[in-house]
């Protein structure tokens, strides 16, 4: 072929004990996307790390443009028209979105910048491929979405022509998320090629042109989109067929938490507006919204980590004051945070550490942590719920996502809580994960423990609860049964229209 | 009240304050540069002393008092490669490798110093940098002896200070540097070395920190002994905090904690044995701490200042 832009032969990659890249070739052809699947822990990462030269491969060779790179030199590839957009972004917080795009482009000895010739490269660029962006402002004040529209930028400012985005829509709401795919489809119209690495079937199928499936650090397969389906796809990444739990009917018992018009003031502003529910033992109420609608507020109001500004909470019948976190825990709420690397988790504590924490009392002896109760408690939260590539005493920043947020369900679930706050639990996993988690909380829907969901996923809330409520700007709608309901009425209370729905109970 | 203001209006006063501004002006900056690239260095009070040493050492056997400067630069920049070896490379704790440095430092500038020079009642001394006459500014009442009667390495501190400003706020090479303090991570994605700006910027403040230590035995005194730098490093420190990070505010913040030493010392004159002088001694240091909660609590500190880089890992 006379337009392929990239040609990786025969890559391999060797960590210690683990294959990461075994023998993997891959080619790109100008404007075409292609979409590089697998689950966490199948090479993908490394493949474009060693693509971008911030890996040397041990055997194996990359070309753009028919011309060989040079193995580990990331300036090579930036010169190449290879461009990267990190998961974790490179980018400064402290700096402006212009200062982040022109680090590096210019020669370091030359006595000055030439900023207004930059501004207008990049006003161009971001013209011509609707990336909207303002070069003066602070990087730290934009959104998450605003920073990745940065980073993208940051590469096509370099005369990229390929772009590799690396899990791009992890940290993305929704919305974010189809607006980029959107403009992913136009830079490709535009000439660009692109590869995008995820372990997301949707969005694959919907963007991509070619699909290529990685499995523990092997190429299982090569598919036109048009050719599979996402079934296929799911059991290629896998290995074995995938199926997520389905909810069996039940009977809710008694209400076991009630919020009745609460308020929640912080900053001058309102995060939750009179909000209203009810909670029953043995029953999921999804909690659905787009990001960024008081749903962050909700989850830390029942975690105890901010107050109310007026209305009531009835906790098993008793009225509850200030709710502190001490309080939830002695109650038995369980909780699930949103952030589990900034909120539910420790990185650089021992997975038995980050276990035992918020019950540090059981786990005393004379006022010493007991380590063995400890590492015994954590050993059965890793058996019990498949915690894999961690000892009790490895670091619990060395687990990938599915299996902290096992950890993180398992230490909730294991003493059987009343109540599970569960806020995004499937944010960011992989399939198996996803399924493995969704099990979890419906078994602990079963043995009666009330869950209070909280996500923007519709096909988890429709999975997985019993009832359903949407917030908006800080409101909730009143509850709909999710047998009721489809995703184009939800779709329609996410964005706040929900006259004329009654409560249901 | 008027004695107050028979001080301020003193010629004498100004003069004074440029002069004690000088070596925390030079040695803020060489602090404020690495600190910019992400590497806090403690070793500055050590390395002012060794700068203070060296240079007095090479003036004494006969160099040029410029070339003491350089000298003193070169003994600075040689603590700053041990600071960068222990803290870049190997990546250790910066507050522990930089009081190391200023622990060995001081201690190697005594032993090298008394190595060379013999015991003596007095102190040596050598003949240091002379007040800079200049044409017509000079000459000026008032402005004349308060701010044109400085030695030269004075003036060389104030134009640094506006350089680096200009080259962190407006040159790839600054931005380079401010990128590496902030995210050096963002910085090798785009095809730099972290590593070696982090280098270049611990050794070439740590040279600064050497000329700043110089200063106070080639121009404000003209003797050496062990204790005179005497905590203007860790002021320095301070400072850099005080200036949020940018050199045109570490040179008024150096500027400001000079006028009130000053203006404390000829307080102690003017009030002596009503008040004990230990009292005006402090002055100083309290009103920067004071200044220091003013002005600091809205700094943007650089986000990767004092995170160890390491390749690939994040």
């Amino acid at each position: 072929m006379t337009d392929t832009v990239l040609d990786i032969r025969n890559v391999s990659k060797r960590f210690g004990d683990n294959l990461a890249n075994d023998d993997i070739s891959l080619s790109l052809a100008k404007g075409e996307i292609v979409a590089l699947l697998g689950e966490n822990g199948a090479g993908k990462t490394t493949l474009m790390s060693i693509l971008f030269g911030h890996y040397v491969p041990d055997t194996g060779s990359v070309s753009v443009m028919g011309q060989m790179l040079p193995p580990g030199k990331p300036r090579a590839a930036i010169r190449a028209g290879v461009g990267m957009v990190h998961q974790h972004f490179s980018l400064a917080p402290n700096l402006t979105v212009l200062e982040n795009v022109m680090t590096g482009t210019e020669s370091l000895w030359s006595l000055g910048s030439n900023v207004s010739a930059g501004r207008k490269k990049l006003l161009d660029i971001s013209q011509r491929f609707g990336l909207k962006v303002d070069p003066d402002a602070r990087l730290g004040d934009l959104s998450v979405g605003e920073q990745q529209r940065v980073e993208i930028l940051k590469a096509l400012y370099n005369d990229a022509r390929i772009l590799v985005l690396d899990e791009p829509t992890a940290v993305l709401t929704k919305l974010e998320a189809e607006t980029l795919f959107s403009t992913l489809k136009d830079m490709a119209r535009q000439g660009l090629s692109l590869i995008f690495i995820s372990h997301k079937l949707d969005e694959v199928m919907a963007t991509a042109d070619r699909i290529v499936v990685l499995r523990g650090g092997r190429q299982v397969a090569e598919r036109k989109v048009g050719d599979t389906s996402k079934a296929e796809l799911a059991e290629l990444m896998v290995g074995r067929k995938v199926t997520r739990p389905v909810r069996e009917a039940s009977t809710p018992g008694e209400i076991v938490l009630e919020a009745a018009g609460i308020t929640v003031r912080s900053g001058g502003v309102d995060r939750l507006k009179s909000v209203d529910f009810r909670l029953r033992a043995g029953e999921v109420l999804g909690i659905i919204g787009v990001s960024g609608n008081g749903q962050a507020v909700l989850a830390q109001l029942l975690s105890g980590t901010i107050g109310r500004s007026a209305g009531d909470l009835v906790l098993f019948g008793k009225g509850v004051g200030d709710l502190t976190v001490a309080d939830a825990v002695s109650s038995g709420i369980g909780r699930i945070p949103e952030d589990r690397n900034r909120d539910g988790a420790i990185g650089e504590m021992a997975i038995w550490e980050n276990a035992v924490l918020e019950r540090l009392p059981e786990f005393s002896k004379a006022g010493l942590v007991d380590r063995k109760a400890g590492i015994a408690f954590a050993t059965r939260i890793i058996e019990g719920f498949d915690v894999r590539g961690g000892t009790p005493t490895s670091r619990i920043r060395l687990l990938s996502g599915g299996n902290m947020q096992k950890l993180i369900l398992g230490r909730n679930l294991i003493e059987h809580p009343k109540i599970l706050l569960a806020a995004q639990p499937a944010r960011g996993l992989d399939e198996g994960a996803v399924a493995a988690v969704h099990e979890r909380i419906l078994e602990a829907r079963k043995a009666g423990t009330a869950v209070l969901l909280i996500s923007e996923d519709l096909d988890e809330v429709m999975a997985l609860a019993d009832r359903i409520q949407a917030i908006v700007g800080g409101r909730l709608s009143p509850s709909v049964n999710a047998e009721d309901v489809d995703a184009q009425r939800l779709g329609l209370m996410m964005a706040g229209e929900w006259g004329g729905a009654s409560d249901a109970v | 009240m008027s004695a107050l203001f028979d001080i301020l209006a003193s010629a004498g006063l100004w003069a004074a304050v440029l002069r004690i501004a000088t070596p925390l002006i030079l040695a803020t900056l060489g602090a404020l540069i690495s600190e910019r690239a992400g590497v806090l260095n403690l070793g500055i009070e050590g390395i002012m002393t060794f700068g203070a040493m060296l240079g007095w050492l090479a003036v004494y056997n006969g160099a040029d008092l410029w070339v003491g400067l350089l000298v003193a630069a070169l003994g600075g920049a040689m603590f700053g490669l041990l600071h960068s070896v222990l803290t870049v490379t190997l990546g250790l704790s910066q507050h522990v490798s930089g009081l190391g440095v200023t622990l060995f430092a001081s201690s190697f500038a005594y032993y090298v110093f008394r190595l060379m020079v013999p015991v003596a009642g007095t102190p040596p001394t050598i003949e240091p940098f002379q007040p800079l006459d200049i044409p017509v500014l000079s000459d000026l009442s008032f402005f004349g002896p308060a701010f044109f009667t400085q030695t030269a390495p004075t003036y060389l501190a104030i134009g640094l200070a506006i350089a680096l400003a200009y080259l962190i706020a407006r040159t790839p090479i600054g931005l380079t540097i401010r990128m590496t303090g902030e995210n050096p991570h963002a910085a090798e994605a785009q095809g730099l070395n972290p590593m070696a700006i982090r280098y270049g910027a611990v050794i070439f403040g740590s040279a600064m920190m050497g000329v700043g230590g110089a200063f106070l035995t080639l121009s404000a005194f003209n003797s050496f002994f062990p204790t005179m730098v005497q905590g203007r490093g860790w002021i320095c420190i301070a400072l850099v905090v005080f200036a949020s990070w940018k050199p045109e505010r570490a040179l008024l913040g150096a500027i400001l904690f000079a006028l009130f030493d000053a203006f404390q010392l000829r307080l102690q004159t003017v009030l002596s044995g009503v008040v004990p002088y230990q009292i005006f001694l402090m002055i100083p240091y309290l009103l920067s701490i004071a200044a220091l909660a003013v002005m600091a609590r809205r700094a943007r500190v650089p986000q990767a200042l004092m995170q160890p880089y390491r390749r690939g890992e994040r």
